[in-house]
């Protein structure tokens, strides 16, 4: 693993001067990706979302190297697109350069809208890499709920109402899903272990075919949580077990951390906004609920790494 | 070395696209555009082409995929007809959006519902203020030699836009024809090399694509858009003289068929215009001053070029197969009669929908037009200028 | 082919676009030639708080560079150098990161005043 003192000597590829919001996560984990490319060419693709409309607002560009965006559901396909010009040209003799290819996407942009694109993308086997910046709601159009939505989440249009508490519904895994696709590559990573995300980027790049990883991206507006505490909150996510830190290489699933002790999801939802409403009389329900959800997915990604289905000490 | 072939409107588009061997195409099939990608993935895994063929799950990425591809620097297309168009929609409009050359067959058929898999240009029609270039083709031979200009129409520097070669469903996709193909190296010389001035894949000049582009430029990008559509109508023509170089056929703006002492015309696109074109034989034999308007390029409109050829006639019937449902008629009658209007001659416009669905377009209802036409021109007066033609009324 | 010499505004042609620009000077489609030209853009106006490194503690690690969602610690042959203020909006992720607190927040007003203070007195 490089050290932070070599990785700083990278060109920096996302600069100063986008207008995401003052700290947002989207731009810590752009830039630790982008960063685990080191010196090679990178084309960037991007779905619309946060990321695209801060990043490129004409005739200003964040990003110091090419970049595409087209439209919101389809970066799987462009990107895609974008590749088989590369092995195209490249075969003809037309090109000389090499390329690496990678497409952000937020979890709207991901999960939802630009599901069946990326699906396809990974079906393909395009040598690209997908990144979806998970921040758990539509947070550009201003906080609606997605399919990565955690359950009791209060968004614009799942919103805490006298009646029903905040989402209904648990998220979907689509680290798995993209799993099921038996790539070279999927992994789910934390910015809180930096170098879990750089190590996993770099394979990402690296692997022959396509990879997919999935990042927790927290959202200050959309989450309500003291801004700089970022870090520790993506902490609490993987310690709650809410954000396990996992990676399937070739088909072999693998866990990458297992916290030592049973911390309760509340340490995770207790700092945000979003959640603020279960822990009202009345609600506690849902957060038992949470927690059953988030056990269960445990035990069972326990047992797909090979290891013994038991919940940490209490 | 020209090669006379009897083959299908299809097999000679899929033709054209392997002797253009573009570098990427993406595609999905769709009747009745299916076999070209059929036909164009064996030609793929024989190793006739240099293409990657990108099989996408859908048209809406087959064109995002073409559109990846197109702004890494490759000779991009696909291929299309009716729902695939539909979809693709919000994609073709980016394509153009981007200046994106990118060359694309739509067979036409019939949009749902009910769904329905035969032609009409509700397709087309769809997609006709997106920013695309449109070309229509008669037959076989005019979607294969389309096919070959479009590629130098779109990688025009004064151009630069997507282009759409339009043939009609069954009627011209299926039906075998007979027809003259170019030999590989003429074409390939033709096309030339595609080198676009900024692209992806430029490691030197990294180019950021697609950005978000507000209310103090987007305006000014849009009018960009309408100067390109403007130089394609002369570039469509240059490309077409050229094209008659090595063809020995003529390719303009529109094909006017009789019409230097015509007093009566129909406009009509793609195959209705073949059988348009044989009533007027009959009729001229019959001494009836009648002939036919085929726009080929349909956008950019041909104002001036329709000016032109109807500025002597006294009634004009404008033969749609789509409708608008505005209750105005079909979408070409109000491009040509906004054409005619300012020439102050006092001619006489009138719609006629027809062929929906696939129905059958006759030579008698061609010949109830001219008829219409020429009372029109008796009494001076079209009091019904929204007419459909062989429906049970 | 014709060569690509004759673009009206639709090239490279026109580095540093500006508002007053008609639709013939700006670049095809919008797109932008200067990789990270938003470089040139300041965002440092949006800043509250001001980061305010501590030399003294300071053991480099470089954990807030790696954090900084705005890329504005400065770092030089792998040494914290300085922050970027053009950019630094001041979200406080880096002071909150820091090992061993060489990160200080100020608030901008107080430091404005303090500076607004000590020019007077001179």
């Amino acid at each position: 693993m490089a050290t932070l003192k070599e990785l700083a000597k990278v060109e920096e590829r996302f600069v100063g001067g986008h207008r995401l919001c003052a700290g947002c996560g989207h731009g810590i984990s752009v830039r630790m990706v982008l960063n685990a490319a080191e010196d090679a060419n990178v084309v960037v693709g991007c779905a619309t979302g946060c990321l695209e409309v801060a990043s490129t607002i004409y005739p200003y560009t964040a990003w110091n190297c090419s970049f595409i965006h087209s439209a919101f559901e389809n970066a799987g396909a462009t990107i895609g697109g974008v590749e088989a010009a590369y092995k195209s040209l490249k075969k003809q003799g037309k090109l000389d350069k090499d390329f690496k290819f990678v497409a952000f996407g937020g979890d709207g942009g991901t999960y939802d809208i630009g599901f069946q694109s990326l699906s396809g993308a990974m079906e393909r086997g395009h040598n690209i890499v997908y990144v979806c910046l998970d921040n758990e709601a539509y947070m550009n159009t201003g906080i609606q709920r997605s399919s990565a939505t955690p359950m009791g989440a209060d968004t614009t249009t799942s919103p805490a109402g006298k009646v029903v508490p905040g989402k209904q519904q648990p998220r979907k895994d689509l680290t798995a899903i993209m799993a099921a696709h038996n790539i070279p590559y999927a992994a789910q990573t934390a910015i809180s272990n930096w170098q879990d995300v750089h190590r996993k980027a770099k394979k990402a790049f690296d692997v022959e075919g396509p990879a997919f990883i999935n990042i927790l991206s927290p959202c200050p507006r959309g989450w309500r949580y003291n801004t700089p505490d970022i870090v520790e909150l993506v902490k609490a996510a993987v310690e709650t077990r809410f954000w396990p830190m996992y990676e399937v290489e070739n088909g072999k699933w693998k866990l990458n951390y297992k916290p030592k002790k049973y911390v309760p999801i509340e340490e995770f939802l207790k700092p945000q906004g979003r959640f603020r409403h279960l822990f009202a009389p009345g609600n506690e329900h849902m957060i038992k609920a949470i927690q059953e959800e988030i056990d269960n997915r445990w035990l069972a990604l326990l047992e797909r790494c090979g290891e013994t289905p038991e919940l940490p000490p209490k | 070395m020209k090669n006379k072939v009897a083959i299908t409107g299809n097999e000679a588009v899929a033709q054209a696209m392997k002797q253009i061997n573009p570098d990427v195409v993406a595609a999905y099939p769709i009747t009745p555009q299916t076999e070209v990608v059929q036909i164009f993935s064996s030609f793929v895994s024989n190793g006739q082409v240099d293409t990657e063929f990108v099989t996408v799950e859908s048209e809406h990425s087959a064109m995002s995929a073409a559109i990846g591809a197109s702004a890494a620097g490759a000779r991009a297309m696909t291929a299309t007809s009716s729902q695939g168009l539909a979809l693709m929609f919000e994609m073709v409009y980016i394509a153009s959006s981007l200046r994106l050359p990118i060359v694309f067959p739509v067979v036409n058929r019939a949009l749902s519902g009910p769904i329905n898999i035969h032609c009409d240009h509700s397709d087309a029609m769809g997609i006709k203020d997106s920013g695309v270039i449109q070309l229509f083709s008669e037959n076989a031979q005019e979607a294969y030699d389309n096919m070959i200009q479009a590629v130098r129409i779109a990688e025009h520097p004064d151009v630069l836009l997507p282009v759409s070669v339009n043939f009609d469903g069954f009627i011209t996709s299926h039906a075998l024809d007979v027809l003259e193909v170019l030999d590989d190296d003429t074409v390939k010389s033709f096309v030339g090399r595609y080198q676009p001035e900024e692209y992806l894949l430029d490691a030197k000049n990294p180019v950021s694509m697609g950005n978000f582009d507000m209310y103090d430029f987007y305006f000014e990008h849009k009018r960009q858009q309408v100067a390109a559509m403007e130089a394609a109508k002369k570039v469509i023509e240059e490309v077409g003289k050229e094209y008659e170089a090595i063809s020995g056929r003529k390719y303009g703006l529109i094909d006017a068929y009789r019409l230097e002492d015509a007093e009566m015309a129909v406009v009509v696109l793609n195959s209705a215009a073949g059988s348009a074109k044989g009533v007027v034989d009959e009729l001229r034999e019959k001494g009836m001053k009648v002939g036919v308007l085929k726009p080929r390029a349909f956008r950019p409109f041909p104002f001036e070029a329709v000016q032109e050829a109807l500025k002597k006639v006294k009634a004009v019937a404008v033969l749609d197969r789509a409708e608008t449902f505005s209750t105005l008629g079909g979408p070409m009658f109000a491009d040509v009669r906004t054409a005619l209007y300012d020439l102050k001659n006092d001619i006489k416009v009138v719609n006629y929908v027809y062929g929906l669905g696939g129905r059958d377009l006759r030579l008698e209802d061609v010949e109830k037009v001219f008829g219409d036409l020429a009372d029109i021109i008796k009494t001076g007066r079209a009091d019904k200028f929204v007419n459909y033609l062989g429906l049970r009324e | 082919m014709t060569p690509f010499n004759r673009n009206f505004g639709q090239g490279r042609n026109t580095k540093a676009v500006r508002l007053d620009m008609n639709w013939k000077e700006l670049t095809k489609a919008g797109n932008i030639y200067e990789p990270g030209n938003a470089a040139t853009y300041e965002t440092g106006d949006w800043r509250t708080i001001r980061p305010v490194w501590n030399k003294d503690r300071c053991i480099h690690c470089l954990i807030c560079w790696r954090y900084c969602p705005d890329a504005s610690i400065i770092s030089t042959d792998g040494k914290f150098d300085s922050f970027d203020y053009k950019h630094c909006k001041g979200c406080g992720i880096c002071a909150s990161v820091c090992p061993v607190h060489a990160i200080d927040m100020f608030s901008e007003d107080e430091i404005d005043r303090r500076e607004e203070a000590r020019k007077n007195e001179e």
